[in-house]
């Protein structure tokens, strides 16, 4: 019992020095690794909400780059249109996409099931098409920031002077590490909402949604909350996304396969329903991207055996494989009786 | 003042009329004992009152608001708790947290409150030593106690038990009656449904018989279980 509770605190301590080192990343690593880890950072972004959406409120949504994509416009129509800061358009991207979120939710919610999934991916391809019809944006060729927004956006001369290099690398540095910054929020914020009062009804829920009734819980209600915030987050990352990339278009921001495919496949071989899963899947997914980078398609094969791998034989992910073969536990979501919390 | 008024309410499913004008008073602190055979509407009844199925025809009133239309959680925040005849604890949740769900969402309780709480139902219905285990694997007992320990955490002044005593061992089924016993002496109105007729005839003060879908008679234990035609009907018995 000692022996896993130390365990316990070395994993810990192993996240947290890895997260420092995460940190430091702009700082000692090359300007590679560091978009190299934005892609990876924001991965874990979109992983972690759909994680929240389908794993732990039971919604399969294939609709989430609905949201990626409205936020990323958002972020444009506030540079373009309004003249306004990049950083503050990540802010409107994420607002905008929670609104988004409400009439999307007003029909999905009447579906259940696979029903849901291709009702909310109906939902996303309606969304491009729209976009896709704003003339002022490039309509359905796109547009691309305005020349030299990345480099003067908020944050980045002052980051510029202090590391020293080129503007772009400041502005790689700046997205860096708003997305680490994301990915820890996004991180904390779930774990805390799952902790709380509505987090537990959602477990509840999720294992039996009549008796969750019957004892008071408001499905609908909940169900509701985590939706929207979930569209708040994938908006948010979808809006920093884009600013990396300086370009959108209705195909690249609506991808059904960048923002939702990759992102299922991250959540379901980490570990679909539990917080640190989307961690692992995204490592893993990382590792399989470098390794088999050059070989093509084989890489998307690959990709897809593994994923039928772990649901076939570790429907838990690799993660839950691991706590069952460790009893180790991180960002444990067990409350304990109030006896048990006063002896700690 | 009643708890719980049925007003000549039915339900058919398909051409089976399995609730059938069933017309019911249950005064606040009274406990009622349900028996009946098998397939006589006696979960149905119980669906109804606690709103997992609406009714075709009349009315349900909880202390003498109409119900009818009202949704299972909205009964349970107006003091409807309910077990389900076949346990459905939340398998990945341990027993503690099954109850934190219940005080929380049914009854008014919170935070640290509601964790004393859930730890006194836990310690008078015997799950206090399994409070951090995950229910998915309690053993039957264990299951059927949580249920009850469940209903209980809701707060509510009527709570519906379906079949709790079932295929449990004599010594198991005197501490349920003990504890069922307990709830009813704190003034909660009880509605049981129990084909173990010596440890529900222990405890309430009324029973009702139902026969396909219709009430064939309600009355004092005795008088009832004395009766011919229950006899004949529900224990098979040729008088």
């Amino acid at each position: 019992m000692s022996d896993q509770k130390n365990l316990t605190r070395l994993l810990q301590l192993f996240a947290l020095a890895g997260l420092a080192l995460l940190f430091l990343v702009p700082v000692i690593g090359s300007r590679a690794l560091v978009q190299d880890l934005f892609g990876v950072l924001t991965l874990f972004i979109l992983a972690q909400n759909w994680n929240l959406l389908a794993g732990f409120a039971g919604m399969v949504s294939v609709g989430q780059q609905a949201f990626v994509g409205v936020g990323a416009y958002a972020m444009f129509a506030c540079v373009i249109l309004l003249g306004l800061d990049p950083v503050i358009g990540i802010a409107v991207g994420g607002i905008t996409a929670m609104i988004l979120a409400i009439p999307m939710a007003f029909f999905s919610f009447r579906l259940a099931g696979a029903y849901f999934a291709i009702g909310t991916w109906v939902a996303a391809e309606i969304t491009r098409l729209c976009f896709a019809q704003w003339k002022a944006l490039g309509g359905g060729t796109g547009t691309s920031l305005p020349k030299g927004t990345t480099k003067t956006m908020f944050g980045v001369p002052e980051i510029k002077s202090w590391l020293g290099g080129s503007s772009s690398a400041a502005s790689d540095a700046l997205t860096y590490w708003l997305a680490l910054i994301l990915a820890l929020a996004t991180l904390i914020a779930a774990w805390l909402f799952l902790k709380s009062r509505m987090g537990l009804g959602l477990q509840s829920l999720r294992d039996n949604e009549e008796a969750a009734c019957s004892v008071g819980v408001n499905p609908t209600r909940l169900k509701a909350w985590v939706f929207m915030l979930t569209a708040f987050g994938t908006g948010l990352c979808g809006a920093l996304l884009f600013i990396q990339i300086t370009r959108v278009t209705p195909e690249a921001a609506f991808s059904v396969v960048d923002w939702t495919a990759f992102v299922i496949f991250i959540t379901v071989i980490g570990g679909i329903g539990t917080l640190p899963g989307p961690i692992i899947g995204v490592i893993v997914f990382y590792f399989l991207q470098r390794l088999l980078a050059d070989y093509g398609t084989v890489y998307l094969i690959v990709l897809g055996c593994l994923g039928i791998a772990v649901m076939l034989f570790a429907r838990r992910g690799l993660w839950g494989l691991f706590t069952e073969k460790t009893g180790l536990e991180l960002l444990s979501l067990r409350q304990l009786p109030p006896e048990e919390n006063q002896a700690h | 003042m009643s708890i719980l008024t049925l007003k000549s309410v039915s339900k058919s499913f398909g051409a089976l009329k399995v609730t059938d004008a069933v017309s019911l008073d249950v005064q606040a602190g009274e406990a009622l004992g349900i028996i009946g055979p098998n397939g006589a509407g006696k979960s149905t009844l119980f669906n109804l009152i606690a709103g997992n199925i609406k009714p075709d025809e009349g009315q349900v009133f909880l202390e003498g608001v109409d119900v009818t239309q009202r949704t299972p959680m909205e009964r349970v925040h107006a003091g409807v708790g309910r077990s389900f005849q076949i346990p459905q604890p939340f398998n990945h949740l341990s027993v503690y947290e099954n109850l934190m769900v219940a005080a929380q969402f049914g009854g008014a309780h919170l935070g640290r409150e509601a964790g004393l709480f859930c730890m006194c139902i836990l310690s008078e219905t015997g799950l206090e030593a399994c409070a951090r285990d995950l229910a998915g694997g309690l053993s039957l007992l264990q299951r059927k106690r949580l249920e009850l320990a469940r209903a209980m955490a809701t707060s509510p002044k009527l709570i519906l038990l379906d079949e709790i005593a079932g295929g449990l061992t004599d010594g198991e089924c005197i501490d349920l009656v003990k504890t069922i016993r307990n709830i009813h002496s704190q003034g909660t109105s009880i509605i049981w449904i129990e084909h173990v007729l010596h440890a529900l005839n222990s405890v309430v003060d009324r029973l009702m018989v139902l026969n396909f879908g219709k009430i064939l008679m309600v009355g004092g234990v005795d008088e009832v279980m004395h009766a011919p035609a229950v006899r004949e009907i529900y224990l098979g018995i040729e008088v």
